[in-house]
């Protein structure tokens, strides 16, 4: 579904990925892993058009992506939902929900209902200020705003960042649910490995910039050397 | 009591047209986080630009018209040619910039325009208007400017509350990095945003001007007290500005009525320091405190 090839991007003098090659099956969890600097949100901001790549491709269901600016991205059916959490907290709940939504060229209000049905502490908050969430609540609402624009592949950065395990629990749940009920595509950017796995199909190692392991979860979940390595667990 | 009335409504009429001007830079701060200090200008070249419509024997509200869409495309110019390169650079750059606009404009109004100061006429009378046999000071210009601005108000706040387009506004002014993610052509916002702005301005420029004298420096002094009415209400709430405006425009007429007219300038900044000293964010600011 997503397919990212030779890929090649950095910062000035300092290169992020290099030459990095993986792909994000249909209907699964991809996880994508490794330590602080390891390029896994250049990666992510590269996929999605904030970030220019210097080399190789990004391709969304056979379509050349790797120009295409990031606002045309939702349209396309890819949502990113970017590292420490971007909820706009001037706005209210519900407001961006439907500032999701509008990716679709208007808001339905059978998508807010399925929003507001998934995830329930949103629904009791919907007029309040999104500032007011709690962090669980807040990473509630932009996996929901993001499912407001009915993507076809979800690229998640760091979602259980600053969360308590019972949450990181609960969303890395719900995410499950929603991959096997709608067969959304996941692409999972973290650097907390066990829960990552626990939940992903697939797992992509990253380190310094560069793939080092690409397996089924189990296995990299199993390799102890590679645990230790990079994994940190 | 007649005079207590008058000097009310004189403040009224007053802090209307600080209020226009307040509220297009409010406009500005939300969708760039930026002061512009070229607004003052930028309304007087549209307003002149009517005012050579009049002369050459335009009606009125056709010059009243093409000052408004000059406004619009002068804005949306300005944000593309001016503003968009420093545009993420730290923002002093762009205040900066404003400022040299400032001395441009005043030079090209000048050049084009010329330096005289002329009339502006005004569609409605200029005398005050008589009710139960007292003369009230309260014009039909004074009238027309009250509810133009309190229109203008009421359509912004409208527009960024409950349409689609003001969502996207507010969102590619709080977090344009999250509003491109979700769609948003964050540009397409930001010039939007001037371009409104330049309208308002234009708007208060012709209020300002209708029924008095002009020639290129006459905004120059409404741009202390129209900043002073943006703080005072919050520099990002319209509804901020409107009443910070109206605060401002009694405050200053009782001033200018019962104290004397010399201590104008000086209550403004006393009441800028004090807002800025006791209530930083201004009488609406709503704006929680970003966790991150």
């Amino acid at each position: 579904m997503l397919t990212v090839s030779g890929l090649t991007a950095g910062y000035g003098p300092i290169t992020a990925l290099h030459d990095v090659t993986l792909g994000a099956e249909e209907g699964r969890i991809t996880a994508v892993l490794g330590a602080n600097g390891a390029g896994k949100t250049t990666l992510l901001r590269t996929v999605s058009g904030l970030h220019r790549a210097r080399a190789g491709t990004v391709g969304l269901a056979g379509r050349d992506i790797t120009r295409t600016a990031a606002e045309r991205m939702p349209a396309l059916g890819m949502s990113h939902v970017p590292e420490g959490r971007g909820v706009i907290v001037e706005l209210t709940v519900e407001e961006n929900l439907r500032l999701g939504g509008l990716a679709r060229g208007r808001v339905r209000p059978d998508d807010l209902d399925r929003v507001y049905g998934l995830f329930g502490p949103l629904g009791e908050r919907r007029a309040k200020p999104a500032g007011t969430l709690s962090g669980g609540e807040r990473q509630m609402l932009v996996i929901g705003r993001a499912l407001m624009a009915r993507p076809t592949v979800l690229l998640l950065d760091e979602p259980s960042l600053g969360l308590a395990p019972r949450i990181v629990t609960q969303i890395f749940g719900l995410l499950r649910d929603l991959v096997r009920e709608e067969g959304l595509t996941v692409l999972l950017v973290e650097q907390n490995a066990r829960s990552a796995l626990s939940v992903a199909d697939r797992g992509v190692v990253l380190d310094l910039g560069r793939v080092v392991a690409d397996d089924v979860a189990d296995r990299l979940a199993g390799d102890e050397k590679l645990r230790h390595a990079y994994l940190g667990f | 009591m007649q005079q207590l009335v008058n000097t009310a409504l004189g403040g009224l009429t007053l802090g209307m047209v600080y209020a226009a001007f307040a509220l297009a830079l409010v406009l500005i701060w939300r969708s760039t986080r930026v002061v512009n200090f070229a607004q003052a200008p930028m309304a007087m070249v549209t307003t002149l630009l009517a005012l050579e419509l009049i002369e050459g024997g335009a009606s009125f509200w056709l010059a009243f018209a093409v000052a408004l869409v000059s406004g619009l495309v002068l804005g949306a110019v300005i944000e593309r040619v001016v503003v968009r390169p420093v545009e993420g650079k730290s923002e002093i750059n762009a205040v900066i910039l404003t400022l040299g606009l400032f001395i441009v404009l005043h030079a090209a109004a000048a050049l084009l325009f010329g330096n005289g100061v002329r009339s502006f006429p005004a569609p409605f009378g200029v005398r005050g208007t008589e009710i139960g046999g007292t003369t009230y000071a309260i014009t039909g210009f004074g009238m027309f400017t009250i509810a133009a601005v309190l229109v203008t108000m009421a359509l912004l706040v409208l527009l960024f509350r409950f349409t689609d387009l003001g969502l996207r506004m507010r969102a590619a002014a709080h977090e344009p990095e999250v509003a491109r993610l979700l769609g948003v052509r964050v540009g397409g916002m930001l010039t939007l945003g001037w371009a409104l702005a330049s309208v308002v301005g234009s708007l208060s420029g012709i209020l300002i001007a209708g029924g008095d004298l002009v020639n290129p420096n006459y905004m120059d002094s409404v741009v202390v007290f129209g900043f002073v009415a943006a703080v005072l209400g919050g520099l990002d709430s319209p509804v901020g500005a409107v009443v910070g405006g109206l605060l401002l425009g009694v405050a200053l007429s009782f001033v200018s009525g019962y104290v004397g007219s010399q201590l104008v300038a000086l209550t403004a900044l006393v009441i800028l320091i004090a807002v800025l000293t006791l209530r930083p964010g201004g009488l609406f600011s709503t704006t929680p405190a970003r966790r991150v």
